[in-house]
């Protein structure tokens, strides 16, 4: 008999209503409703949020961890990407 | 018996001796994922009992609380329909049996949230939210496994077979029904038969599942008279309580 692994999904849940959804974990799954489901029971059973999403983590393109200094080590000196040299008002200036 | 107390037993023993059942399956789910869904809903099960005993106790006027009610009771004085204290089989098996037994509770406990009896009513409000999520989620297996590989349609649709006569018990009349549509204090549980045909029937149709025929089998567990699986459930549910009476953690 063919023996198939359920797919790895990753979840994703809204706090409350105006936060935004942060990544909680992962679970497996045979289908999307189902990884609804099973989020739900694994990631919400605590009144952790208010909404769900989930995502084949197959389908999510991630960078190479490999690549990181290409990628994000030349931002390290450039300060002046910092909004730090405008001088604001008082009642505004912890931005 | 009252048949307040009777009506409200059965609708507390059905969902204990369920919980209870799909409590044997913590540390055994085919998932990690599917091992916390069926101890959630398990819980759920058990949390509606603990209410409704509590109420039971209080109608009953006797002193009983939840506790004595479900641990200190014998096998004939419990009055859940057979169909929930049925051994588990396999998975498919006990999310067919869930399917078959949360579709009706979720119409009951509808029907109930316009009880006379405002605790009743407000335990059915709560419980309607729960038991609409337990009917998807077993719903959703019993499509999967139902139209699914030919071994796992095979293994489904026999134990619908099995299950079937089971489910003529739900709806049969009797005088605690009758009793209790009465006051309005609840419904008779044939009048749940129609839209609990139509929500099944269109799950198993979508499972490609066929219905069997109807038969002259008619259990009574919520009479009293159970199967040979209720000894042994009980057995094990109430050992704790009967071999140390009182105790407490």
């Amino acid at each position: 008999m063919e023996r198939k692994e359920w797919p790895l999904w990753e979840v994703f849940i809204r706090g409350r209503n105006g936060l935004d959804h942060k990544h909680c974990g992962s679970l497996h799954a045979p289908d999307e409703r189902l990884a609804l489901q099973n989020a739900r029971d694994v990631y919400t059973r605590r009144q952790e949020g208010v909404s769900i999403w989930v995502v084949r983590a197959d389908h999510i393109v991630a960078s190479d961890p490999d690549a990181k200094a290409e990628l994000f080590d030349p931002a390290a000196d450039k300060i002046y990407r910092h909004p730090t040299f405008f001088k604001l008002p008082q009642d505004v200036d912890h931005m | 018996m009252n048949a307040h107390f009777e009506y409200l037993l059965r609708i507390g023993d059905s969902t204990l001796i369920l919980g209870q059942r799909l409590a044997e399956w913590c540390g055994h789910g085919p998932a990690l994922e599917e091992d916390i869904a069926l101890a959630n809903i398990a819980l759920d099960l058990v949390g509606q009992s603990r209410l409704i005993l509590t109420h039971a106790g209080a109608v009953e006027g006797q002193g009983r609380d939840e506790d004595q009610l479900a641990f200190l009771r014998a096998e004939h004085q419990f009055r859940n329909a057979t169909l929930v204290e049925l051994p588990n089989g396999d998975f498919g098996h006990t999310m067919l049996k869930s399917f078959l037994f949360c579709t009706f509770l979720r119409e009951l406990w509808a029907a109930l949230e316009r009880s006379t009896d405002a605790g009743l009513a407000a335990i059915a409000a709560k419980s309607s939210k729960e038991a609409r999520y337990h009917v998807e989620h077993a719903g959703d297996w019993v499509i999967r496994l139902g139209d699914g590989t030919a071994e796992s349609h095979g293994r489904m649709q026999r134990s619908l077979d099995d299950l079937w006569s089971y489910t003529t018990e739900l709806f049969a009349a009797n005088p605690t029904d009758e009793a209790v549509r009465h006051s309005g204090i609840g419904v008779g549980w044939s009048s749940l038969q129609p839209g609990w045909e139509v929500a099944v029937g269109r799950v198993l149709n979508e499972a490609t599942l066929v219905v069997p025929a109807p038969s002259a089998f008619l259990s009574r567990g919520k009479f009293g008279v159970h199967s040979e699986h209720m000894g042994h459930l009980l057995a094990e549910m109430q050992y704790l309580q009967r071999a140390y009476p009182g105790a407490t953690w």
